[in-house]
């Protein structure tokens, strides 16, 4: 627990007045506060949207870039730098839409990064089209007769492709949303937190209370353990449960089971050619 | 067919087989062999994209000085089953000998070695690679003893029988080979007696391994990409050194995630590179414009090969220098360098990651299927032992990552310029986890800080300047300077750049005019300021490309005003031949030939 801010107060936040963000980015503070989190072993990845816009507002560095690649862009980071704690927030149609392959192979991946998506059901900077998770029939200037398409089911997937940590919170519950996303960065390998929040401005329809009507707490005693019961409980539509589905904890993570982590265990940047090696190569091979 | 023949300095063999029937081996084998007993060798192959059978060739050349490039003209062809392609039809001349099994093949001037026969004989058909490997070393008159230790190293895996086999067929090869060489006799000098010391020993490698060799040199700790022909070897190559020479190499899902990660990895202070083709780099083409925004260094290796879309995989072509110089949406600078050798190659490779670094910009190393692909024997690269300079600084607490100079306050304007980090003007590059800043980047245009701004009056103005303006002034100050090859004092002169380097200079030592020079230009954009006063000085210029429309033609007349005279374009996935550069060389300057 440090009790250092990581707000950043000096930017204005470009986000409409009720956004459900408000409330996520006073939750990442808290978590980052609780959690210890060296300011300058942190760095958050981002898209393209209203999500990717939250790193702005806090004291942290950041890679803001790419529609759809901040899975990939943050494997990089990562792969590079073990020593960061590397955290991705970024919205449903940057990490399921755009970014939908790049989710699949970093769940496979279990790349040891903690991955926050916004889901609001709704794409909110292009003004209100069909997100991948937006429900069947909702009717959108685009979608003018209603969804056809079935939502993206993010945490049956994952639970699918053998993910060590799936989680969904709702944002508007600041507690339940911090002790889940505190256990995601904790979680050594890939962690995935689907995040409810509202878009107040382009989703009349999955509202405040609409969230609060249509989901509901995993029992206290409900355990994480068990993969098949958790894609049961992922697979139901509604309500939709909230809370960490499942949760298993890995030896190592898959940095550390690279060829190149094998020996030598520090960060790129700190590393030197072996020319020794080199020459010994162009000998062996091509001499 | 004349009955007797004699074949001095120079020799192309050329092996013909299905895929999966051994060629490559029979290739690999003979060059290391060649250039162990001290002559030069080359060897190119084209092949099918297919994995089992259909028809694929190499061309093994045999010199006693540099002759490597690619010949039409076929000295011996082995063919290791019936039915030759068109293409290979059309080499055969009447004094090609060919050598092979008359009861398969129906050429008149074959001479018969009934390869399967005699491997049969020895104990299984699959030795007869091994026979005809012998045949070849006895018609050349290698080094026995050296071909039977080869033989016995590759196969010792398999057990004393097969090495025994092999060795019995080899034997048997060499004995009819040595025979044959009676009538036909190729005589080549060598090109000096073998050195003792190994770092003196040339290399025989492809530029698939230039680039990857390279690579390492220039600091490479990171690989992340998607296979693809021909690009695909420089993956396969640094995936291997992993452990060893400590690199990250990840195989991505897709191009775009490839390029990501690098990006990923240069921020957090790794040293990444992309190997692609046109089609993959097609894919990446947002993310290169996301490494000018970011301005982050990023090294791309572009092997290319016949397109548009899926085209000729396993052939060859430079279809793709617009693609490299225009994709990637908004205006930015970027460095194109196009090796011609193996040595160029990785030369080209190391510096890219310095100029990267140093510049902040994508730097494209452009090759080609035809230079990946072939075998080179190549003085030994000279590794230099210093270390590649890390270009990020160590941050302050209020570092910016996107300073401007024109804001620098004045204290800062009183002191000396770091070299390592301060290149005139450009934003030192800080990483995360090293000093006390916060590194902040953005695909949207911002502030020095990092922050989304739509400033458009001060800071996007001022931003463009520094990215694309002032960078491109420092790019082209440090542009490496074309390579002139022959008499300076021309008056025709041909124009090259990658792969065609060899074809063109052996063309024009056959040609041997002092009238006409090569220009061979290593680095494509942006390029060197001498490359105008070469063209101003000619009287008549001509350019040699492996594409249809004349894309490097284009690009010199944009970038220095100078019209190219004339274009000698090919298109259809095999190399230019000396013989058919020669020949068109000449017309165009008009230097006639008895």
């Amino acid at each position: 627990m440090s009790n250092i801010s990581y707000l950043n107060n000096n930017t204005e936040i470009a986000w409409c007045p009720g956004c459900g963000n408000f409330a996520i980015r006073k939750t990442m503070d808290q978590v980052y506060q609780e959690l210890g989190i060296d300011k300058q072993k942190l760095v958050m990845v981002t898209g393209i949207g209203q999500a990717p816009k939250s790193p702005h507002y806090l004291d942290v560095s950041f890679f803001n870039g790419l529609h759809g690649r901040s899975l990939p862009t943050a494997t990089g980071v990562k792969l590079a730098n073990p020593e960061l704690t590397v955290v991705v927030e970024s919205g449903d149609g940057n990490v399921y839409g755009e970014g939908g392959n790049h989710f699949l192979h970093a769940l496979r991946r279990d790349i040891d990064i903690t991955v926050i998506v916004h889901n609001n059901m709704v794409y909110g900077l292009t003004k209100g089209q069909a997100s991948p998770t937006s429900r069947k029939g909702f009717q959108t200037p685009v979608q003018t007769t209603g969804v056809l398409l079935e939502p993206f089911n993010p945490l049956a997937t994952a639970l699918s492709l053998k993910s060590g940590f799936v989680a969904r919170a709702n944002a508007a519950d600041a507690e339940q949303s911090k002790k889940v996303i505190k256990a995601a960065i904790r979680h050594k390998g890939f962690s995935l937190v689907d995040l409810f929040q509202v878009c107040v401005s382009f989703n009349k329809t999955n509202d405040y209370k609409w969230f609060k009507d249509h989901t509901y707490y995993l029992e206290d005693e409900y355990r994480p353990d068990d993969r098949i019961q958790a894609l049961q409980r992922a697979m139901e539509e509604d309500p939709l449960p909230l809370g960490i589905f499942f949760q298993q904890e890995n030896d190592r993570s898959f940095h550390e089971k690279l060829p190149a982590y094998s020996q030598d265990k520090s960060p790129l940047s700190r590393r030197q050619v072996n020319f020794e090696e080199l020459n010994k190569i162009i000998e062996e091979e091509f001499v | 067919m004349k009955s007797e023949k004699t074949i001095k300095e120079e020799v192309s063999i050329v092996l013909a087989g299905a895929a999966g029937q051994g060629i490559q081996s029979i290739e690999k084998i003979l060059s290391h062999i060649i250039k162990e007993d001290g002559y030069h060798v080359f060897t190119t192959s084209e092949f099918m994209s297919r994995v089992r059978g259909g028809m694929n060739s190499t061309e093994i050349r045999v010199s006693s000085r540099n002759a490597h490039a690619y010949v039409n003209n076929i000295d011996i062809l082995i063919p290791l089953k019936p039915g030759l392609t068109p293409f290979l039809e059309q080499r055969i001349s009447e004094d090609t000998i060919i050598i092979g099994e008359k009861e398969e093949l129906d050429y008149e001037q074959i001479i018969d070695v009934p390869f399967s026969a005699i491997a049969k004989e020895i104990g299984n058909k699959l030795y007869s690679n091994t026979v005809a490997l012998g045949l070849i070393g006895g018609l050349l008159k290698l080094n026995e003893e050296l071909m039977e230790e080869h033989i016995a190293k590759v196969f010792s895996s398999k057990g004393d029988e097969v090495v025994e086999n092999n060795r019995r067929a080899l034997q048997e090869g060499y004995r009819r080979g040595k025979e044959l060489g009676k009538s036909y006799s190729i005589e080549i000098s060598k090109s000096g007696e073998a050195p003792e010391k190994t770092d003196a020993k040339p290399m025989l490698l492809s530029g698939t391994d230039a680039v990857a060799l390279g690579a390492l040199a220039g600091g490479c700790n990171m690989i992340s990409s998607y296979p693809m022909s021909p690009s695909t070897g420089v993956l396969v190559s640094l995936s291997g050194y992993a452990e060893r020479m400590g690199i990250v190499a990840e195989q991505a899902e897709s191009e775009i995630a490839a390029i990501n990660m690098a990006l990923g990895g240069w921020y957090a202070g790794g040293r990444a590179m992309i190997t692609t083709s046109g089609g993959g780099y097609d894919l990446m083409t947002e993310g290169v414009s996301l490494a000018a925004m970011i301005e982050s260094p990023l090294v791309l290796h572009i092997a290319q090969r016949p397109g548009p879309a899926t085209g000729l995989p396993t052939r060859t072509g430079q279809e793709d220098l617009n693609l490299v110089l225009y994709a990637g949406h908004g205006e930015f600078p970027r460095v194109i360098l196009a090796p011609g050798t193996p040595t160029e190659a990785f030369e080209l490779t190391k510096q890219a990651f310095d100029i990267a670094d140093r510049y902040q910009v994508p730097v494209f190393i452009l090759t080609d299927q035809y230079l990946l692909d072939s075998f080179f024997d190549t003085p030994r690269f000279q590794i230099d032992a210093t270390q590649p300079a890390n270009h990020f600084v160590k941050t302050d607490a209020d570092y910016r990552r996107y300073r401007l100079a024109d804001t620098d306050n004045e204290s800062d304007s009183h002191t000396e310029p770091d070299p390592h980090t301060d290149h005139d003007g450009l934003s030192p590059r800080g990483i995360p986890g090293y000093g006390e800043g916060r590194v902040r980047i953005d695909s949207d245009e911002h502030t020095e800080d990092g922050y989304i701004t739509e400033d458009v009056i001060g800071i996007r103005p001022a931003m463009v300047k520094k990215r694309l303006y002032k960078r491109h002034q420092l790019l082209q100050k440090a542009a490496l300077p074309p390579e002139l090859i022959g008499s300076a004092s021309y008056s025709t002169l041909v124009v090259c750049w990658g792969s065609n380097r060899n074809v063109a200079v052996e063309a024009l030592q056959k040609i041997g005019s002092d009238d006409i020079a090569l220009l061979h230009l290593t680095q494509l954009y942006p390029l060197h300021p001498s490359v105008s006063d070469y063209l101003d000085r000619a009287a008549r210029t001509c350019l040699v490309e492996n594409n249809a429309t004349g894309q490097c033609a284009d690009l010199l007349r944009h970038e220095t005003g100078r019209k190219i005279d004339e274009k000698i374009l090919k298109y259809n996935g095999i190399p230019f031949s000396v013989e058919e550069l020669q020949e068109k060389i000449e017309k165009i300057a008009g230097v006639h030939n008895e």
